[in-house]
């Protein structure tokens, strides 16, 4: 006779289907990187896949529904970046570092559900959904510049809300000095964290100021739609005057510190990356020319312009940074 | 199958096992068919050009890929001198030449993509970026040391200088040095790519001394 016993393993346990099947692809993948890499070929950019990738791998339908949202009074005035651009080129070093990775390695990502949790100098303790994070403000579209510290730049019509709206909800107390942002890391979805290139989780801060300032959003959307995988879905931060790096994608804790938090790229070069990142034309970096940048889509022939003291939103964001020595706050 | 191709074939086969040396017709077409094969990555990125695939952002792509393989180029002519000291053939030398001028065809392709694509030649910005940034002043030195050798890669050179010669093409060292630099420092943080070149690199330089250190012993 058989004794049936119920399996111990929960369903939900086991590996989805399309990540055990992506999990394959993956090691043949590798298979067949091992023979080209002898012959020194495939890890070559020039052997990399080129622009256009695969039907398959462009940004699938979004599973999050976004409410609708308003147009907001910020806006460049500056041609967009395409939407393939924006979803093809991308620095997200937990789906590969190679720009057209993130693309290829977040298609089978899950945005939903997503809880994000709220700690450290708060009065409490908490955590809630993206659903509901979604019902915390009204959403509005904002059209910012993005500056990369590499040296290139884009023009990205992002649907969100300010994050002042979420620090609100979230009730810091008086010792919250600075907000860190923790992204997920995943060994399971992001096979990126499964390499030691960066310290994981990926880890970001702004000073409570920064956080508060108007211009700070935490992003949901991109191009009208929910935001897509390898823009950092379901949420994250976008600080349209600091370098691109600072907005770290798929937020899963935010903490309020009283002291500043170490981030991410600190930890990775502390003479290259700064707490503050801010977008400055007269502080070099050693590795890439800040005084000019490439702007994304302009063609093969386009040359460079002229890169703008906090990327352009001095106006707003200028006053935070009266009196400090911003070649040594780097 | 007519008798001809299935000789040349098994002699093609001999050829790598036993080193038997080719005759010049063959070694002629060898040589055509590594011309061909070198120009692939050129017009693959006319290609890509043409059918505006050259990524997000063609001016780095174009970059990286004649950076690349003219890197690669590099390491193919280094490669040629183990090959002899390991097997004792040496008739793979006389690609030598041709496989030094496409790195030095690539190389001019890298630098006339950063002047002019990258920087539209403005000639300010350009000596900032050298002076300011350690690896492109790396990858500047490295190009500036190529003038000399493709100046001097003809035969009437060769016949001219004679050991001095030598003497100046063993600046490829340098270079190949130089140029593995240039692409260490220029990589942010995964420097898994880079590392593999290095790798190769010491590989062709370690074979070399091993022999050149048993030679000195017999």
């Amino acid at each position: 006779m058989i004794i049936q016993t119920k399996s111990d393993i929960l369903s939900s346990e086991i590996t989805p289907k399309e990540v055990f099947d992506d999990r394959r692809r993956f090691l043949q993948q590798a298979g067949f990187g091992l023979l080209a890499g002898a012959t020194g070929l495939l890890a070559s950019p020039s052997f990399a896949t080129s622009g256009n990738l695969p039907a398959q791998y462009k940004a699938g339908k979004p599973l999050l529904k976004l409410p609708d949202f308003t147009k907001s009074k910020y806006g460049t005035g500056e041609k967009l970046t395409s939407f393939e651009d924006i979803t093809t080129y991308n620095n997200y070093y937990e789906f590969g570092t190679s720009k057209n990775e993130p693309t290829v390695h977040s298609k089978l990502f899950k945005p939903v559900p997503w809880t994000v949790s709220i700690e450290g100098q708060v009065k409490k303790n908490k955590t809630i959904s993206i659903e509901d994070i979604l019902k915390l403000a009204p959403l509005e579209e904002r059209i910012y510049r993005m500056r990369c510290v590499e040296g290139w730049s884009m023009v990205i019509p992002w649907v969100g809300f300010p994050l002042a709206q979420l620090i609100k909800w979230a009730e810091p107390n008086s010792n919250a000095k600075y907000v860190e942002f923790v992204s997920l890391a995943d060994t399971q979805q992001m096979p990126g964290v499964n390499l030691p290139i960066l310290d994981w989780p990926y880890t970001e801060g702004l000073r409570m100021d920064e956080a508060m300032n108007p211009l700070t959003i935490m992003a949901v959307g991109l191009y009208g739609e929910a935001l897509p995988n390898q823009n950092g879905a379901p949420m994250r931060l976008v600080v349209p005057w600091k370098y691109g790096f600072k907005g770290a994608k798929a937020i899963v804790k935010i903490r309020f510190t009283d002291k500043m938090p170490m981030t991410t790229w600190m930890k990775a070069g502390p003479a290259e990356y700064g707490f503050y990142a801010n977008v400055n034309p007269q502080v070099d970096h050693p590795r890439w020319t800040q005084s000019s940048e490439k702007r994304i889509g302009a063609g093969l022939f386009a040359g460079r312009i002229k890169t703008q003291m906090f990327n352009g939103y001095t106006e707003q964001v200028g006053q935070m940074y009266a009196g400090m020595d911003l070649r040594k706050n780097y | 199958m007519p008798a001809w191709i299935y000789e040349k074939t098994i002699r093609l086969q001999l050829l790598s096992f036993i080193g038997k040396v080719p005759d010049r017709k063959l070694v002629a077409r060898l040589k055509l068919a590594i011309f061909l094969l070198c120009l692939i990555p050129l017009l693959r990125l006319f290609w890509l050009a043409f059918h505006d695939d050259l990524t997000a952002n063609p001016v780095e792509f174009v970059e990286r890929s004649t950076g690349y393989w003219s890197l690669f180029m590099l390491l193919s002519t280094l490669s040629l001198s183990p090959i002899r000291l390991m097997t004792g053939r040496s008739w793979q030398l006389q690609y030598r030449r041709m496989l030094g001028l496409f790195m030095f065809f690539y190389a001019c392709l890298h630098v006339m993509a950063y002047l002019w694509l990258d920087y539209a030649f403005d000639w300010s910005d350009i000596f900032k970026d050298i002076v300011k940034h350690p690896y492109v002043l790396v990858g500047a030195s490295a190009f500036m040391l190529t003038l000399p050798l493709a100046i001097t890669s003809n035969n009437a050179m060769i016949r001219l200088l004679r050991e001095r010669w030598k003497q100046l093409h063993k600046l490829v060292y340098v270079i190949a040095i130089l140029a593995v630099v240039h692409f260490l420092w220029l990589v942010k943080k995964d420097l898994r790519e880079p590392m593999l070149y290095a790798a190769i690199l010491v590989l062709l330089l370690a074979i070399r001394i091993y022999y050149r250190a048993a030679r000195r012993k017999a």
